[in-house]
Order: structure tokens, then C-alpha cells, then sequence
């Protein structure tokens, strides 16, 4: 904090009026209505609504579809995040080690960044579309029939690589932050120290590199669970039945679709527990790293 | 040593690929007509369709009750980004000013009651957040659509980190000058911020102009929609029909990324600043 400050009794709370009261009346009173609502079995006729304790959340958890959509959803977050980490790690170290064009390329790589989710899911569409496909077509070739939107599997592949083509601009721009951000003279040590390249990387480059790597970790999480929902809700095209869903698309599916109000705003608090989890592991990270710089 | 340095162009090169190609050929087939994408899949080259395609796509009255253009949804998606972005700059600009030059009794409840807005996202609050918007009567209207959207404190951090960097002398040399709270604020912290105004407004802009669930919920009259609210209707409507319109489908996925893409572009230098040192 500063060591000059002003001192006004009133002024202060004058300009924290405004951003106080939306976040009261768009953060906290929806947040606790949901809370609430998940205890309460709504009528769907809209006659009133009965507390029913903690049997939404005993419904939920028990539900033979629920869990496989819990499934699918941890499924796809751990290779959405995996192979974006892992192609953007990628193309952040070679654009680091080539002198020549590197701006170039930055300026190709990251600007997908700013395609919106449902954007780049329509375009996936067109591109796993039965007809003028051309990924289709190609899957033809090796013999595999792909019919995104009835298949399962072939959807949910979709879905990944949409998202993972989304996602990673945002993996490289940091990564290639941090490797630019690495001391020369811990890089020319290393040079010196390790001939091999394959070495100097896994013993050097990447131990320095893991905070931005963890944070990146949380942040992909937190996009494969959330931000994906304009992708899967363009390829799923609102019939989800047969359709791979994350956890996202099935609160919205029940709340807006199926009318089931304290189902849906149960799942809504379960995903609030996921997320509170993730964002200490973050905070606590976060906390490591002041630390250290 | 060249070999490896020729490696690394190609694996570049090969990324850069994968991720231009789409958007290329999602651009250069929506010049073709329908009827040849139809049946040649997509193109590559120049159709020869540019202008009257993109003129339907602007002024063709589409959507289900036929009243919405693609213009107003450009508007549309224009008054989201912009509102959205000078919205957030100016509450949180004051709420971190407030936090960081003032003495504040329940400063610390304040900061934590704000922070902890960052740790749920719109997406898991949506039905009870669509209910208060019922309640208060601002679904189909602009201000629905903007301001739950600003219930988010990443400005404000933005803000307070920057502000804390500001040399405690500035404020010293402006109260002997006999400069108030305001006057400070206007005349000193204000110009010295636009750098990072800039790099908030960008990212900002992306964010409210890239939006889907929220508008999704909150808009149901069609002229309200925003061009990314609208792909869905795009396609459940056009490439629903016989010979689908992939072409229209297209130069509306392109003007819906063309003014994000083109802002990150542009400020690309602004834009990875103030991506990479705010950490969100």
C-alpha cells in the first residue's frame, strides 16, 4: 500500500459504489440463490417449491448419466489441456531458438486467440461436415467413416480439436513470454554446460519454466471446463442426447431446457466446489511465486 | 546445427499452417455460390462472390422472424465490445483507486468481497443469474446484456497492480500543489494510466465482443442479437435448407472474427502485455 494516502470519509466508498453494487446484485445474489435453490425441489408448473435437503445432490451424484457426463468432461479436460500445453510448448520453444522470423511467426500464431469458441466451432463444423468436409474426406481415405454429430466418439473428437486448435495461441503467447524472459546468462550456462539440446531443455529450460506451465495448467482447465461451452453447444446443436456434454452444458441443459431448477442449480454449486479447488491450488501458486520474484 | 535450425522452420511453418489454413478457406470458399461449394466442397481461390455475398450477408433480413440483418448484428456486437470494455475500465479504475490511495476501514473486506468474483465464472451462476435479470426486467435490453458481464474484478486487479507502481512522490508533489482526491485522479492518474487503459480496453473489447453464453440467455428478440449470438441460428437456419448456404454461413463466421482478430493484430504488443503481466 501506499504511504501517502488521502483521507476522506466518505469519498472512497463514492468510487467503489458502482463496482460494489454490480457485483452484489450480479455476483453474490445469484450465487446465493443458487446455493439455495439446490436444496429446494422447484415445481415445474411454477406452483411453489418444496425443501428437500440434500436429495438433488443425492440424485445428481447417483445418476448413471451425470457421472458418465463427469466422465467425458474430465476425459476431454485432461486432452484439451494436454495437447494444448503441449503444442503450444512446442511451437513457444521453436520460435524462441529461430532468430530469423520469429516476430513473423508470433504474429501468425496468436491471433486465433481472439476467434470466439462458437466462431471457430462453426468453422470446425464446416470442416467435419458430412458433405464438403474436407477432414471428413480425409478420414474417408483411410477408411473411417466419420459422421460427426451421430457418432459419439467421432463428435467428440471434433470437439477436441476444435478447442485445442482454439487454445493454442494462448499456450504459446505464454509460454514464449516466459522462455523470453529466462536470464541470457542462465541460457548461455546451460549452453556451455549441456551440448545436447534434448537435455538442456528437460534439466534447464523446463524447471524454470514451471510456473508459467502450472498456471498455464489451471487456466486451460478452467477454458476446457467453461469456455469450450460455445463450441459443444454449436457442434451439439442443442441435441445432446447422444452427443458427448461437459458438466457446463448439462446445467444449462437442465436449467433452461429441462426446467429442473434445484437439479440444475445443485450441479451449478458442484461446479463452484471445482472451481473453489482449482483457484486455491492457483492462489497458493501464485503466493510461491511472489515469493520468488 | 543448420539442419536442426531448418527443423525448427518447419515445425513453425507446419503450426502456422494448422492454424491459418481454416480460417483462409473458410474466407476464400465464401466467395464461391452455394451451389458449387455444394457440390466441390470447399474452395480454394478466388469465387468471384466477395461483394455480393458479403451485400446479402449485411442486408438480407434473415432469422426466424426475417427482421435481422447482418449489420445490426455487427452493431449489435459493436455496442457489446465497446460497452463492455469503457464499462469495466471505468468501474474498476475507480474501485482500485479507491482501494489504493485511500485509508479504508473495510478496505480489506472490500478487496476480498472483490476478489473473490474471480473465482467463479458467469457459466456456473447462469440460471439464477438469468432469474434476477427476469426479476429486475432487463432481459432484451442492453443494459441485460452489458453490465452483468462487468460483475467480474479482473480490472480492478489490473488496476490496483499498475496503480501500486506509480511513484508515491506524484502524490506528495500534487497535494502540496493542493490538488484534491478528484483532481488527482483526473489530472495526474488518468493520463498516466492510458497505456494500460489501452491494453485493458483491448482485451477487454475481445472478451465482450467474443461473447455467447450470456447474450444467448438474455437475448430472445432478434434485434438484439450479436453476430457470435447468432451463429447458431446461422446454421440450425441456412445449412438447414436444401441447398445449404454454406457461403452466407462463412462471410458471417468471417465478419464475426474479422474486427476481434484485426484489434489483436493491430495492438499485438499492447495486447501480449497486458495478457501475460496481468496473469489472466
Amino acid at each position: 500500500m501506499k504511504r501517502v494516502q488521502f483521507s476522506s470519509r466518505w469519498l472512497p466508498y463514492l468510487f467503489l459504489a458502482p463496482q460494489m453494487a454490480i457485483i452484489f446484485v450480479f455476483f453474490y445474489w445469484p450465487s446465493v440463490q443458487a446455493v439455495q435453490s439446490s436444496f429446494y425441489l422447484e415445481d415445474p408448473f411454477g406452483f411453489g417449491s418444496t425443501f428437500v435437503g440434500l436429495e438433488n445432490y443425492a440424485d445428481i451424484l447417483s445418476s448413471h448419466e451425470y457421472l458418465g457426463i463427469a466422465k467425458f468432461t474430465l476425459v476431454f479436460t485432461l486432452l484439451v489441456t494436454g495437447l494444448s500445453l503441449g503444442l503450444g510448448l512446442l511451437l513457444a520453444v521453436k520460435a524462441d531458438a529461430v532468430l530469423r522470423g520469429s516476430h513473423s511467426y508470433k504474429t501468425l500464431l496468436i491471433w486465433v486467440y481472439a476467434v470466439a469458441p462458437p466462431v471457430a466451432g462453426l468453422i470446425g463444423m464446416m470442416f467435419f461436415d458430412q458433405h464438403i468436409g474436407p477432414l471428413v474426406r480425409a478420414a474417408a481415405f483411410f477408411g473411417w467413416d466419420m459422421k460427426v454429430g451421430l457418432d459419439y466418439t467421432d463428435t467428440a473428437i471434433a470437439m477436441i480439436t476444435v478447442s485445442v486448435w482454439k487454445q493454442i495461441p494462448y499456450n504459446f503467447i505464454f509460454f514464449l513470454s516466459g522462455l523470453q524472459s529466462l536470464p541470457a546468462s542462465v541460457r548461455e550456462a546451460a549452453l556451455i554446460d549441456c551440448r545436447s539440446g534434448a537435455r538442456r531443455f528437460l534439466d534447464v529450460t523446463l524447471p524454470l519454466l514451471a510456473p508459467t506451465a502450472f498456471f498455464l495448467l489451471i487456466m486451460n482447465m478452467t477454458y476446457a471446463l467453461f469456455e469450450t461451452f460455445g463450441i459443444i453447444d454449436v457442434i451439439v446443436k442443442d441435441k445432446a442426447a447422444n452427443n458427448p456434454i461437459t458438466l457446463v452444458y448439462k446445467v444449462y441443459m437442465d436449467g433452461f431446457r429441462g426446467n429442473d431448477l434445484g437439479g440444475s442449480s445443485a450441479q451449478s454449486v458442484i461446479l463452484m466446489l471445482i472451481v473453489f479447488v482449482l483457484t486455491i491450488f492457483q492462489f497458493r501458486f501464485i503466493e510461491r511465486r511472489v515469493h520468488y520474484g | 546445427m543448420r539442419r536442426l535450425r531448418l527443423l525448427d522452420h518447419l515445425i513453425l511453418l507446419a503450426g502456422c499452417f494448422v492454424m491459418l489454413a481454416p480460417v483462409v478457406l473458410a474466407f476464400t470458399t465464401s466467395t464461391y455460390d452455394a451451389v458449387t461449394i455444394h457440390t466441390q466442397g470447399l474452395k480454394f481461390g478466388w469465387g468471384g462472390h466477395f461483394t455480393d455475398t458479403y451485400a446479402e450477408v449485411l442486408t438480407k433480413k434473415g432469422g426466424f422472424t426475417g427482421e435481422i440483418t447482418g449489420a445490426r448484428m455487427v452493431l449489435n456486437s459493436m455496442i457489446l465490445g465497446i460497452g463492455f470494455a469503457v464499462g469495466k475500465i471505468a468501474l474498476s479504475m475507480l474501485a482500485a483507486y479507491a482501494i489504493v490511495y485511500f485509508r479504508l476501514r473495510l478496505g480489506t473486506l472490500f478487496f476480498w468481497m472483490i476478489f473473490t468474483t474471480l473465482l467463479l465464472p458467469l457459466e456456473v451462476r447462469i440460471l439464477p443469474s438469468y432469474a434476477v435479470m427476469t426479476q429486475l426486467g432487463l432481459t432484451n435490453t442492453y443494459t441485460g446484456l452489458i453490465v452483468p458481464l462487468l460483475a467480474s474484478a479482473t480490472g480492478t486487479f489490473f488496476f490496483r497492480q499498475y496503480f501500486r507502481s506509480v511513484p508515491d512522490e506524484l502524490l506528495e508533489a500534487a497535494r502540496l500543489d493542493g490538488a484534491g482526491p478528484w483532481k488527482f485522479f483526473v489530472d495526474i492518474l488518468v493520463p498516466l494510466s492510458r497505456p494500460m487503459m489501452a491494453a485493458i480496453f483491448i482485451i477487454m473489447f475481445v472478451y465482450g465482443w467474443n461473447q455467447y453464453l450470456w447474450p444467448t440467455l438474455i437475448t430472445t428478440d432478434e434485434s438484439l442479437f450479436t453476430l457470435v449470438r447468432g451463429i447458431k441460428q446461422i446454421l440450425l437456419v441456412w445449412v438447414g435448407s436444401q441447398i445449404p448456404d454454406y457461403n452466407q454461413a462463412f462471410a458471417l463466421a468471417i465478419l464475426a472474427m474479422l474486427p476481434p482478430v484485426l484489434v489483436v493484430l493491430v495492438f499485438q504488443r499492447w495486447f501480449i502485455k497486458g495478457l501475460t503481466e496481468s496473469d489472466k
